[in-house]
């Protein structure tokens, strides 16, 4: 335990006094989830739209009203007919075409019910997204504000569409996503890289010429990166919640096991590259080949998986970070439990043994 | 021996913040002298030859190098002199002909100047048959000798030997010093450093540096006599060990 | 002191098809200072880390402490020390901190065996708090050496200790292992600097993965067969090829400001070779028998083979 406690105090001094993996460590994460929020909540000022109004009546206008003095949207065009659709999502300037059906008043008070269609441009998804939410809001208010005098209840119900990208995988994707990448580039990379160190300074060798067993070198180097990782892991989660209203539908204890799993899972991925690396350099190579540029295109964080070539989607099932950023997905916004993500979980689990095993046989009790 | 003077350093002071690596260097090299440059690790050597070669700005004092300011004209320094240290700077995975084409070049000799200086220089070193191995594939000591002599490749006025003879046989440590001793022979002046003090014996003079000051600069000879010594490891720690 | 702490029987290694060793054989005594000398690529460091159990020897076996370093390598991590040729220290720990650390890892502290290192880690003492990777190459020599005897190992490797160090540290890390010595710990150090030879009680001489000679260093120097004459002469550029013609003479080396001449007892005189001088044109020259030192055999043996 003596032995322990000063193996984790060592590499503790390793990670505080170089600047450079401190910033890797805490700056990297939080750069990248305000860098990517940043994108996504700034381009919801003044999305342009269009609107096709089949009834022009009191009621489509109050709304139409509402939506463009809300400041998010500016009004494009006013469209004629459903075929000019296709042509200004074409264009690429617009982002959303609101249609109202006919007789839309006159619904309304007739039955209660009234129809209104949104179609956004989704291959930008996150955008599509947040649009899609704002509009959505827009009319939900204004549907409380009639209710608020009749005494039956009217709905105006808003019938969605995404063009181009119909199941929207970048729905709040950028917080799973970067989730992923970053409890991978710590843990993993840092990881090899500060194995690969004590190779090239020579340390290794002292060390292996002492009682110390592999385990005890490999939980003593690990066990920093662990608690560093779940920090972060916390830290980001906290970003999302609180800066940019990512929800958390499902159980938290869930979402941190998970998040510990893949944390472990990265750690030994690390391991392995360090015992197959003779210096940092190597290490460093490949953690960013092997490991975060597969990780950035193949695992739906940025490029959803139903779109790739089947090869592509058949090679993104050995990525570790889709089966993560899957169950992240689920448990966040969806809040299922256990039950629905077993079967990643048990992937995870599954690849994090057979990384440990193939470590633990790699790792050499000699030079060679 | 003629005493023109190619190397002259008066006041040289090297500063690093409060740290003062270079304290009031004062001395002269002549041409075609085999000149000693000792002291313990971290006596400041290393500093000073980089403000010789050009590559670091003294702090204060009159440095000039084959004739040349070393705050000024630190290119044209860097044209009339050679360098060697330890880690010889070869390419290991070029043969020795492709080392000198590369190395010519840098120094702007063309292409039948590098033809000639490669054939004239191998010839010396008997490895004419070795033209075309792979640097990595040959002994250490034809490497140290190769990488010498590409130091010399363009004809410098002076050469720096940082340590040139680290860990080599006797027998090629003893090649190696008589490839010195020609090459001062011709009129390049050498500029070694090391720590093998039998080594010290072989210089026309040296100068021992502690703690960033000269304390002594003479022919081995009169070192000895002056501290009473038998040989220059006996100078040498009488004069750094308090 | 004529326990026997390391054996090493016929042992060879080789990478690749480069032998790095070539069936070496040496026995080194308890207590004593064993010291494998030779230029680099000689194998010493390959030898070391099967001496380490770092690395498997590929014929032969190797005992420490009637220890198999194949079979019993978990053993033998707990009896011995050892340094590498870098001096590997945590370069951003302090020299405290380092200490505290391999101490640790023998699940030892620096007061167990204080009085082991005292008189070394007293002199880096007033920098402990200051970064390994700040301090003098003399000071990380000391550093690393109290390192490896933290735990108070039985048998001591050091491979290249003194490489890259100025003559002052290397003179005082001597003394360091002498004082060792008087711990009854067996000292096995490898180095390129021949002049250190004289500094061990037995030396092994290698060159190119064998070993030339086992000897103390006193009986190697009288082993030498020649005798050699240290000359001078007015004309000191051109005398070494002057002398090389001497069919009589074995070798002619300048050495210093002096050309040592080598030559076979009786076979030549101070006379003919001063007369041969003057023949060739040369004045005021000197002429003064020296005695050989490790280097020259080492050259006769390195020629002999």
């Amino acid at each position: 335990m003596q032995l322990f406690r000063s193996f984790v105090k060592k590499e503790f001094y390793h990670i505080f006094r170089d600047v450079r993996t401190l910033l890797i460590l805490f700056g990297l994460p939080i750069a990248l989830i305000l860098i990517f929020g940043y994108v996504v909540t700034s381009e919801i000022k003044n999305a342009k739209i269009a609107i096709l109004d089949h009834s022009k009546d009191k009621i489509t206008t109050e709304i139409t009203n509402k939506i463009l003095s809300s400041g998010y949207f500016i009004l494009s065009e006013n469209l004629k007919s459903a075929k000019q659709i296709e042509e200004v999502f074409r264009q690429g300037e617009v982002r959303e075409v609101i249609i109202f059906e006919p007789e839309f008043s006159k619904n309304l008070s007739k039955t209660g019910q009234a129809n209104v269609q949104i179609i956004t441009d989704a291959s930008d998804a996150n955008t599509a997204n947040l649009i899609l939410n704002y509009t959505r809001a827009i009319i939900q208010d204004y549907s409380m504000s009639l209710n608020k005098i009749p005494a039956q209840s009217i709905k105006i119900i808003p019938q969605t569409r995404m063009l181009y990208n119909e199941e929207l995988k970048g729905v709040y994707m950028f917080v799973p996503g970067t989730m992923a990448l970053i409890l991978l580039l710590v843990s993993a990379m840092m990881t090899s890289i500060s194995i690969a160190r004590e190779k090239e300074m020579g340390t290794m060798e002292v060390m292996l010429v002492s009682p110390l067993k592999p385990l005890q070198i490999i939980l003593g180097k690990v066990t920093p990166y662990f608690v560093l990782s779940f920090i972060n892991a916390v830290t980001i989660l906290l970003l999302g919640v609180f800066v940019f209203g990512m929800p958390v539908k499902g159980s938290l204890i869930l979402l941190l096991g998970e998040s510990m799993l893949f944390i472990l899972l990265s750690l030994s991925l690390g391991i392995l590259i360090s015992t197959v690396s003779p210096n940092q350099q190597v290490a460093m190579f490949i953690s960013m080949m092997a490991l975060m540029l597969p990780t950035i295109l193949l695992s739906g964080f940025i490029f959803p998986i139903e779109n790739m070539p089947p090869l592509l989607q058949w090679i993104s099932h050995i990525m570790p970070a889709r089966w993560f950023i899957t169950v992240l997905k689920n448990v966040m916004l969806k809040g299922t439990g256990l039950l629905f993500v077993w079967k990643e979980s048990l992937i995870m689990i599954g690849m994090t043994v057979i990384f440990i095993s193939m470590s633990v046989r790699k790792f050499k009790v000699r030079l060679e | 021996m003629s005493k023109e003077i190619i190397i002259s350093v008066q006041n040289l002071m090297k500063k690093f913040g409060q740290f003062v690596a270079n304290d009031d260097l004062s001395f002269e090299v002549y041409k075609g002298e085999i000149f000693g440059f000792l002291g313990a690790n971290g006596a400041g050597k290393t500093t000073a030859i980089k403000i010789l070669c050009g590559l670091s700005t003294p702090t204060s004092g009159k440095i000039s190098v084959a004739g040349f300011d070393a705050y000024t004209q630190t290119n044209k320094i860097k044209h009339n002199i050679g360098y060697m240290s330890q880690k010889f700077s070869l390419y290991e995975d070029l043969t020795i002909t492709e080392n000198f084409r590369f190395y010519g070049g840098i120094y702007g000799l063309n292409k039948k100047q590098i033809q000639d200086k490669t054939k004239q220089l191998l010839e010396r070193l008997k490895l004419e048959d070795a033209k075309d191995k792979i640097i990595s594939s040959i002994p250490l000591g034809w490497k140290q000798k190769l990488a010498f002599s590409i130091a010399i490749m363009h004809d410098p006025k002076i050469v720096f030997l940082d340590e040139p003879t680290g860990g080599v046989d006797p027998i090629t440590r003893r090649q190696f010093w008589e490839l010195i001793y020609e090459t001062a022979h011709q009129g390049i002046t050498v500029f070694v450093t090391t720590h093998y003090m039998d080594e010290a014996e072989y210089c026309d003079r040296v100068s021992i540096m502690v703690d960033g000051k000269i304390i002594a600069l003479n022919s081995p000879k009169n070192l000895k006599n002056e501290y009473q010594a038998k040989s220059m490891d006996e100078v040498f720690l009488k004069l750094t060990r308090n | 002191m004529n326990e026997l702490s390391v054996i090493i029987n016929e042992v060879s290694r080789h990478y690749n098809k480069v032998i790095a060793l070539d069936k070496i054989s040496v026995s080194i005594k308890k207590g004593e200072i064993f010291g494998f000398i030779g230029p680099d690529g000689a194998g010493k460091t390959s030898l070391f880390r099967i001496l380490t159990t770092l690395l498997f020897p590929h014929t032969g076996y190797i005992t420490i402490e009637g220890l198999d370093v194949v079979k019993d390598f978990k053993k033998i991590r707990n009896i011995i020390g050892y340094m590498p040729g870098s001096f590997s220290l945590y370069q951003d720990l302090s020299v405290e901190e380092n200490l505290n650390f391999f101490a640790s890892i023998f699940n030892t502290t620096p007061e167990q065996n204080y009085h082991l290192i005292k008189d070394i880690y007293q002199q880096i003492e007033p920098f402990k708090n200051r970064p390994a990777g700040k301090l003098s190459g003399g000071m990380k020599q000391k550093l690393a050496l109290s390192c490896a005897l933290i735990h108070k190992p039985e048998v001591l490797f050091l491979d290249e200790p003194t490489t890259g160090v100025d003559a002052v540290s290397r003179k005082e890390f001597w003394e360091m292992l002498k004082n060792l010595q008087n711990f009854g710990i067996s000292i096995i150090v490898s180095t390129p600097y021949m002049d250190e030879a004289s500094l061990c009680d037995r030396v092994a001489l290698m060159e190119d993965g064998r070993i030339m000679e086992i000897e103390s260093p006193q009986n190697i120097q009288a082993k030498y067969p020649y005798l050699i004459a240290a000359i001078r002469s007015n004309n000191m550029y051109d005398i070494i090829s002057d002398l090389q013609e001497i069919p009589k003479a074995t070798s002619a080396f300048r050495f210093g400001d002096n050309i040592h001449l080598s030559y076979k007892k009786g076979e030549l005189h101070k006379d003919e070779i001063v007369n041969f001088l003057e023949n060739k044109g040369h004045k005021n020259i000197s002429f003064d028998m020296v005695e050989a030192d490790i280097e020259d055999c080492f050259m006769e043996l390195m020629n002999k083979n």
